[in-house]
């Protein structure tokens, strides 16, 4: 391990036409992390991805991996870098096998050494079976695998992964989730884009959010967290009566307006405060009917510093919030 | 290793890589053949009578023909195949796999290199086809070896010049259909050329165009080659628009692969 930051980003900006689409981003990602990048549709993910694997360029500011400047050492970075980008990159008349020693070819590796590493990753991979078969017929996830697996037979020090997991059923994504971190597991640096709060929370050591061509917060998970106030818990009633007598008790104002019969009780929702609670409105006759826990989690993070609901801007994220429900 | 000895390497690598492809579709290889064999076919069976009389052969017209025809068909061959080419590389830049090459570590134009070889090999290949078929229907060159050598020399030369130009051709297209009529022009040349009649028979303003335009002089070289009929300055002029179309079809190619894609 070195000091040189894997991926350090100062003053990044590209405009496509007038529309400016990376607005002055700055940015450094340690050696050996996973590093999650976390933005709507439309943020500027993929442009940046672009931007470090060298697909294009930069119109200001400094873009370094592993040291070495992308404009003046695109060779460099290439050497260094696997990529796996958003969309699939796989050669669809050849087979499996056959990508994967085209791969080994390029990378001059020689026969015995292509043969290996191309073995290998087909059993690390789950694609023992099909490597004969054309890529034309493998379904969305073992091309995604098949896709992956093409990125890394070099070895590469850093490795950028463009939403690994859209269109992946719930298995083979955290299939996906496992391989991401074995790699993090061998020393490789992982530069992940996605649009999901959870899988950068499952995933990454650090999350940078980025909002319309900005950074709009960068930090671990938990610090992220601690940008929001705690979280609160919902209690839902039967009638308006249990409603009116439950928020006297409880000292806390309902939603003006609200029709729903719900109640918004600030804590965090750990067992105990939440026995506590129950207990009071227990003592009282009050009828809870329902009860969700709210912790904070990104899409608060989200509103908190765009002042903009994450899921107004992604449906995507709004599925993925943390909710608890019990009944 | 040398940037000449990578280069040659990650050629090769991606000849491979062409040549599997080719073999995936066998079908497209088929009909590439079909054409010019249908073509010659046509002109020899059907009009091939006449037009010979026309060529003063007399009760012997067909056979005549025969032998006026083939360079003709043989650059419609060639036309045919480039066009399949710019169609591939067409389809290839759609293919997210590009992209992943230029993220990489190897010779920049190896892709395009990988199609180039590829596509001469497999022209060379569907010549000696249609060559033979004309045999099979009356073609009688009188070649000597050398003069067979010679011949072989500018037909490669002509695949290899308009080879590259298809290329660009199939990365300046937005789409496949785009790449597909682009090097169209092409396959007209050998007809308002001195492929299917002489020049002197067409009227005053095609025959300008038909004598300036670059196929004429492959065909009268071919011709003189095959067939012993004069050649002139047809060789110069050959080898002179072959090194230009090549020339221009590979710089350009080149500018199109390194611009700044933005997918
Ligand atoms: N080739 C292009 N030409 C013009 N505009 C582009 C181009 N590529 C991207 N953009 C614009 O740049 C902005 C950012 O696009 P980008 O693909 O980087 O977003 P993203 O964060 O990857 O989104 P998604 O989650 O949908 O993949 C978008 O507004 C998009 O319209
Ligand atoms: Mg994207």
């Amino acid at each position: 391990m070195t000091n040189i930051p894997a991926i350090a980003i100062t003053g990044l900006r590209r405009s496509y036409g007038s529309q400016v689409v990376l607005n002055g981003i700055d940015l450094q990602v340690p050696e050996g992390i996973i590093f999650s990048l976390l933005g709507p549709n439309g943020a500027g993910k993929t442009t940046m991805v672009q931007i470090l694997s060298t697909l294009i360029r930069a119109d200001a500011g400094e873009v370094r991996v592993c040291g070495h400047d992308v404009l003046r050492d695109p060779d460099r970075v290439r050497a260094a870098i696997g990529v796996t980008g958003q969309f699939s990159a796989v050669d669809s008349f050849l087979t499996g096998e056959e990508n994967l020693r085209l791969m080994a070819d390029l990378h001059r590796l020689g026969r015995a050494e292509g043969r290996r590493r191309t073995a290998d990753l087909l059993e690390r991979f789950g694609l023992g079976e099909a490597a004969g078969k054309p890529a034309v017929m493998y379904s969305g996830g073992m091309r995604r695998r098949l896709d992956l697996a093409m990125g890394l037979i070099g070895n590469p020090r850093v490795v950028f992964l463009d939403e690994p997991t859209t269109g992946l059923d719930p298995r083979s994504r955290r299939d996906m989730w496992q391989i991401v971190r074995d790699l993090a597991a061998r020393g490789v640096t992982i530069l992940l884009t996605t649009q999901h709060l959870e899988e950068a929370d499952q995933l990454a050591d650090r999350i940078a959010l980025l909002d319309r061509g900005g950074l709009v917060a960068e930090g671990t998970p938990a610090e992220l967290k601690r940008l929001v106030p705690g979280g609160h818990v919902e209690l839902r009633f039967a009638d308006g009566r249990a409603l009116t007598t439950a928020a006297a008790i409880l000292d806390v104002a309902p939603e003006p307006a609200d029709e729903s019969l719900v109640l918004r009780v600030p804590g965090d929702g750990g067992v105990r405060s939440l026995k506590v609670l129950l207990d009071r409105l227990d003592a009282a006759a009050v009828q809870v009917d329902g009860l969700t826990v709210q912790t904070p989690d990104l899409d608060d993070v989200f509103f908190a510093v765009t002042g903009q609901a994450a899921s107004a801007a992604a449906p995507a994220i709004a599925s993925a919030s943390g909710k608890v429900t019990a009944r | 290793m040398t940037t000449m000895t990578l280069a040659v390497r990650d050629s090769a690598t991606m000849l491979r890589r062409q040549l599997r492809h080719t073999s995936r579709n066998l079908s497209t290889m088929l009909s590439l053949l079909a054409v010019p064999i249908i073509i010659l076919l046509l002109f020899v069976y059907v009009l091939g009578g006449t037009l010979g009389v026309g060529l003063g052969g007399g009760s012997g017209g067909r056979g005549v023909y025969v032998n006026y025809v083939t360079p003709g068909i043989l650059l419609i061959t060639i036309a045919g195949a480039v066009q399949a080419t710019a169609i591939a590389v067409a389809m290839d830049m759609t293919e997210g796999i590009i992209a992943r090459f230029r993220t990489m570590a190897i010779a920049r134009m190896s892709v395009l290199t990988g199609h180039v070889l590829g596509s001469v090999l497999q022209t060379l290949f569907q010549l000696a086809v249609v060559l033979a078929v004309a045999v099979l229907v009356g073609f009688r060159p009188d070649a000597t070896a050398i003069e067979w050598l010679a011949a072989a020399g500018v037909l490669a030369a002509t695949t290899l010049a308009l080879v590259w130009l298809a290329v660009a051709m199939g990365l300046v297209a937005k789409t496949v259909a785009g790449a597909s009529n682009l090097p169209m022009p092409l396959l007209l040349l050998p007809l308002f050329g001195s492929g299917f009649v002489p020049t002197d028979t067409l009227p005053v303003g095609l025959r300008w165009f038909a004598d300036y335009q670059p196929f004429t002089p492959i065909m009268e070289t071919l011709r003189g080659l095959l067939l012993g009929t004069p050649i002139g300055n047809s060789v110069v002029l050959a080898l002179g628009w072959c090194a230009v179309i090549a020339l221009v079809g590979y710089v350009w190619a080149k500018r199109l692969y390194n611009r700044d894609r933005t997918r």
